[in-house]
């Protein structure tokens, strides 16, 4: 199978400043795919790239087989086979729903049914209501709602759970999850390192218009070679030591104290700690 | 899975759909674009009760001038106002990410702009009619100009107004640059004022932009025949105004085409 995207030496500059430098990713299909990084990292300008919304100077660029910069008729029947999540719009405020859907259902040539993607995204209370007296969340799902409506073979969403709240985003999850399983290759960009963590096959971690590492999350930076942290209490005060072999340090604890090792936690390095470590970042 | 893509015109057609609904459903915009002209109508023809010339009243004079105007402003100020709203919002965006053909988009403007320029020509008319003694022709052929200048007329407000568009940087720039040249231009170009009446200068300049022929073309089909020879030329010059007309609609495609902006850059 071929892979979704594919781009090679990709360069961009705005003027002097240069955004991406000689930028080279694989993304395979069917794979859901993280980019991280902090603003300004040229995350941003390489997806609009892949969007066809912006030229890159030099490079290669491939996504579903396609230029993403051709013009026309086969940018029409390219554009039919992706959808893009932007971050917010509110342009649909004087529509419900059910009406944007199907309005959009109608540029797509085997789109998905209105009702199927009013129930996916969870809107089934507020179908018919104006876009208008929406939450926040429920809008971002609309939007969500309006590039999933044509049965898009990649989807690219860019900050997608900004401003839900955590049970909203749970669902979310669910829904990429159940799109994934239904072969759509995902483009995700994102701020929360727990998203890209609960979602993404893989991440890659942009900084200066680079690419610093491509990795699962679990392997990014070293972090499953990491050593781990060791916090226990004795005598009520809280204790802590780092290790290479934590299940070894455990067990002599464990006998030391004759069973049950009070408040005992093994900490790893999580995502945001490899992360903020690889973009030069301290804590706090 | 290989089904066709649906055609530009037939979703251009539900764009158009779309776009009535969005308009009307802003109560706001559409009290003050369709109700306003008529507002003007009231006080201007309240204000200015004087004869012009032997059995033509200004407000008869006026009725036309603003019959003109309703193309600009349901054309030209609607559209310029409202794209740079759009682009702000990343409605324009949007649809730029998905398989809508750019055609369908102005076939939908160019519905959205047909209903609005309809309702409130016919609004002009009857109030011209029932409160300001406006006469409406008898000869089918004036019937038949009429037609052609509000579709031509509507034509090219439309794609200026698209033109226009990339003029100003954002939404809130955009009411505030669009809404003088619109009432400037309405001064210079004998909606207000009696054309002739007007200084030169303020004739010549006027004389270049379509809304002066227009408003003229518009008098030739509501004031009597006679009164052409109180034009400047001494008669309508009804083909000079359509090849006006028409120049400007190809320049204004040219420059829409060319200078449209899907995103803010």
């Amino acid at each position: 199978m071929k892979p979704a995207i594919k781009v090679d030496g990709l360069r961009k500059s705005y003027g002097d400043l240069t955004v991406v430098k000689e930028l080279s990713l694989t993304i395979e299909d069917g794979e859901i795919f993280a980019i991280l990084g902090p603003n300004g990292a040229g995350k941003t300008t390489t997806v609009e790239i892949l969007e066809g919304f912006r030229t890159a100077d030099a490079g290669t660029v491939s996504v579903l087989d396609t230029d993403p910069s051709i013009k026309g008729g086969e940018a029409l029947a390219w554009r039919n086979r992706i959808g893009i999540v932007l971050q917010s719009s509110n342009d649909t405020l004087e529509l419900s729903p059910r009406e944007a859907l199907t309005h959009f259902a109608s540029y797509y040539s085997n789109p998905r049914g209105v009702e199927e993607v009013i129930a996916l995204v969870g809107l089934e209370e507020k179908a018919d209501d104006r876009a208008r007296t929406l939450s926040g969340g429920q809008r971002r799902r609309l939007d969500v709602g309006l590039g999933i409506i044509g049965r898009p073979e990649l989807l690219f969403l860019d900050e997608p759970t900004t401003g839900f709240d955590p049970e909203a985003r749970r669902a979310f999850w669910l829904l990429i999850r159940k799109l994934k399983d239904e072969g759509t290759t995902i483009l995700l960009t994102t701020h929360y390192l727990d998203e890209a963590e609960a979602l993404a096959d893989r991440v890659a971690v942009m900084n200066h218009g680079e690419i610093l590492e491509i990795s699962t999350p679990a392997l990014l930076g070293g972090r499953a070679h990491a050593r781990a942290t060791v916090t226990w209490s004795e005598g009520g005060i809280s204790k802590s030591a780092q290790t290479d072999a934590p299940t070894e340090f455990v067990k002599n604890l464990s006998a030391q104290f004759g069973g049950e090792v009070p408040e005992l936690s093994v900490h790893r390095p999580t995502l945001e700690d490899v992360y903020l470590s690889m973009i030069g970042a301290t804590h706090e | 899975m290989n089904k066709k893509l649906p055609g530009a015109l037939a979703i251009g057609l539900k764009r158009g759909g779309l776009e009535i609904k969005q308009f009307f459903r802003q109560k706001e915009s559409v009290v003050f674009t369709l109700l306003f002209p008529l507002i003007l109508l009231a006080i201007f023809g309240s204000v200015f009760s004087t004869k012009i010339a032997p059995g033509v009243t200004f407000s008869q004079y006026f009725v036309a001038g603003m019959i003109a105007s309703a193309l600009v402003n349901t054309g030209f100020q609607q559209i310029a106002i409202f794209i740079p709203i759009e682009r702000d919002l990343g409605a324009l965006k949007r649809l730029r990410g998905t398989p809508m053909p750019a055609a369908s988009y102005f076939i939908g403007k160019a519905i959205v702009v047909t209903v609005s320029m309809a309702i409130q020509v016919v609004l002009l008319l009857v109030a011209g009619v029932a409160f300001f003694g406006v006469n409406l022709p008898t000869q089918a052929n004036k019937w038949a100009v009429f037609a052609a200048l509000l579709i031509l007329g509507s034509l090219v407000s439309t794609i200026l107004g698209v033109a226009f568009s990339s003029v100003p940087k954002n939404a809130r720039g955009a009411s505030a640059i669009v809404s003088p040249v619109v009432i400037i231009l309405q001064f210079f170009s004998g909606v207000f004022f009696v054309f002739t009446d007007l200084p030169k200068w303020m004739q010549q300049i006027a004389a270049i932009f379509p809304l002066k022929w227009l408003t003229q073309g518009m008098r030739s089909i509501f004031l009597p025949d006679n009164f052409a020879t109180r034009e400047i030329a001494g008669n309508w010059e009804t083909g000079r105004t359509f090849a006006i007309i028409g120049i400007w609609l190809i320049v204004g495609t040219i420059l829409a085409i060319r200078t449209f902006k899907w995103d803010r850059e």
